[in-house]
C-alpha cells in the first residue's frame, strides 16, 4: 500500500514535469500564455504527509522545471512558497475540518476544491511573475500575465483534475 | 543550548522554507549578472537530450516548410553568386576567411518570457564556444551563452539582457539594439542621434562595432520612431525580419580574429 503510494507520486512527478516542459511551455497561447499545470502535483499531494518532506519535494519540483526552461530558480521559489503556504490555505478554505483524520479532498464540495486550487495558482503566479519581470515599473505587465496565465492554468488544471480523478486513492 | 535545539525543532518547517527560498532567490538574483551559473541552463546533458528526443519526434511535421525556406535561401545565395562574376576556376583561399559558420538546429524555442533562451543541438564537440553569433537565413537570432558537449544555450535578441550593435543600412549611424519585453516581433534601437534622416521602412542591419557578428546581417525594418526623453536621440521600434516563433535551422558564426580583437581591447582598458 505505502510503496505503491510513493510509486504513484513519483510517476506523477515525472509525468507532470515532462508534460509541462514539452507541451505547456511551448503553448504560447496569444503569444504569452504558458499554463503551469505542474501545480496539480502540489494540489494532489497527500495531506497527511510530513510537512518538511512536502516543502522539500515542492522545491525539487520547481527546480526540475527550472532545469529545462532557463528560468534559474524562479519556479523553485514559487513552488516552495505554495508548498509552505498550503496548510494555511487549506485551513482557510476547508475550516477546521481538514485536521480530522477522515478528511479527504474528494469528500469536499466542488466550490471548495476550486477555491483551494485558485488560491494555490494565484499565490504561485504572483510570486513567479514578480520575480521574473523584477521591476515595479512593469506592474501592469505583471498583472496582465498573472491574470491571463492564471485563468489558463486554472481551466487546464480543472480539466486534468476531472480526467485523472483522485477518488481511487 | 537545549532551548536553541528546541527552537530549531519547533520551527523546522519555517526554517527549511526560508532556507530553500533564500537558495532559490540567490540563484535567481545571481542570474541578473552577465554570466549565469553553469548548472542551471537547458544546455546540460539531461535536459538537452530530452529536448533533442522531443525535437526528433516533432521535426517531421514541419519538414516541408523548412525545406521551402532552405530552397528560398539557396535561391537568394545563387542569384548573388551569379551576379558576382567570379571565375569558378579561381581557388579561394579559405584560410583567409574571417568568419566561419557552423549549421545547427533549435531544439527548444522560447519567446514569451522577459529573458528568453534557446537551446541548439551543437556544443563544444562541434566547435561551439561562448559569445559566438547565431543567425538564420533571414536575420540575427542571438549569441551563444553556455555550452555543454553536445548542446548550447543561446541568449535570444528577445532578452532584456541582450545588447547588440546595429546601424541603419548604407550609413554609418549606429546604435544599440535592446528589447523591452513587450512584443516578440519588435525590438528597440536606441542612441541614434536626432540629426540622422530616418524613414519608416528603412532597413536595420548589424554594425561593425562588434566582433561577434559580421557587418550587414539583416535585423529588421523601422516601424515607428520617436525622440526619447532627452530629445537628442531617437528611440526606434524595429520590426524583425525573423519570425521568432518559428525558427528551426540556424547558423553559428565565428570570427577567427575575435581573440586578437579582444586582446587589443583589454590592453586599452588596462592602459586607462
Amino acid at each position: 500500500m505505502t510503496s505503491s503510494y510513493y510509486y504513484i507520486n513519483f510517476i506523477r512527478f515525472a509525468l507532470l514535469v515532462l508534460v509541462q516542459v514539452l507541451v505547456f511551455n511551448r503553448l504560447n497561447f496569444f503569444g504569452f500564455i504558458n499554463p503551469m499545470v505542474y501545480i496539480l502535483f502540489l494540489y494532489w499531494y497527500p495531506i497527511k504527509e510530513n510537512r518538511v518532506v512536502f516543502i522539500f519535494i515542492g522545491f525539487l519540483l520547481g527546480l526540475s522545471i527550472d532545469f529545462f526552461s532557463d528560468t534559474m530558480a524562479l519556479h523553485a521559489a514559487s513552488t516552495v512558497t505554495i508548498a509552505y503556504l498550503r496548510p494555511t490555505i487549506m485551513r482557510f478554505v476547508f475550516g477546521v475540518n481538514y485536521e480530522f483524520q477522515s478528511f479527504k479532498l474528494s469528500n469536499t464540495t466542488r466550490v471548495q476544491q476550486i477555491t483551494f486550487l485558485t488560491l494555490l495558482i494565484v499565490a504561485h503566479h504572483v510570486i513567479f511573475f514578480t520575480l521574473e519581470i523584477f521591476s515595479l515599473s512593469n506592474l501592469l505587465l505583471i498583472l496582465k500575465k498573472v491574470i491571463f496565465t492564471g485563468i489558463a492554468t486554472l481551466i487546464l488544471c480543472l480539466l486534468f483534475g476531472s480526467l485523472f480523478s483522485v477518488k481511487k486513492e | 543550548m537545549q532551548q536553541i535545539i528546541n527552537f530549531i525543532i519547533r520551527y523546522k518547517t519555517s526554517l527549511l522554507y526560508l532556507l530553500l527560498l533564500l537558495i532559490s532567490l540567490g540563484f535567481t538574483i545571481d542570474s541578473h549578472s552577465y554570466h549565469r551559473s553553469k548548472f542551471f541552463n537547458s544546455s546540460n546533458r539531461i535536459s538537452g537530450s530530452i529536448y533533442n528526443t522531443a525535437d526528433g519526434i516533432t521535426r517531421y511535421f514541419n519538414l516541408d516548410e523548412e525545406n521551402k525556406k532552405l530552397v528560398e535561401e539557396n535561391k537568394k545565395l545563387r542569384s548573388l553568386l551569379y551576379n558576382l562574376n567570379i571565375d569558378d576556376t579561381i581557388r579561394l583561399d579559405t584560410t583567409k576567411f574571417e568568419f566561419t559558420s557552423i549549421s545547427g538546429r533549435i531544439i527548444k524555442n522560447s519567446y514569451a518570457s522577459p529573458n528568453n533562451y534557446l537551446t541548439i543541438n551543437r556544443g563544444t564537440n562541434h566547435g561551439i564556444k561562448q559569445d559566438m553569433g547565431v543567425i538564420t537565413a533571414k536575420g540575427i537570432l542571438g549569441i551563444i551563452e553556455h555550452t555543454s558537449k553536445n548542446y548550447a544555450s543561446v541568449q535570444s535578441i528577445l532578452n532584456s539582457k541582450s545588447n547588440i550593435n546595429a546601424k541603419i543600412k548604407n550609413t554609418n549611424y549606429f546604435g544599440s539594439l535592446v528589447w523591452d519585453g513587450r512584443s516578440y516581433n519588435q525590438v528597440k534601437l536606441e542612441d541614434i542621434p536626432r540629426l540622422v534622416p530616418l524613414l519608416v521602412g528603412d532597413t536595420i542591419v548589424t554594425g561593425a562595432m562588434s566582433s561577434i557578428f559580421p557587418e550587414d546581417i539583416p535585423i529588421g525594418t523601422i516601424k515607428k520612431f520617436d525622440l526619447n526623453v532627452s530629445k537628442s536621440f531617437y528611440s526606434i521600434d524595429v520590426e524583425l525580419f525573423n519570425d521568432m516563433t518559428n525558427v528551426k535551422n540556424v547558423y553559428i558564426i565565428y570570427n577567427k580574429n575575435r581573440p586578437e580583437i579582444l586582446e587589443l581591447e583589454t590592453k586599452i582598458a588596462n592602459d586607462q
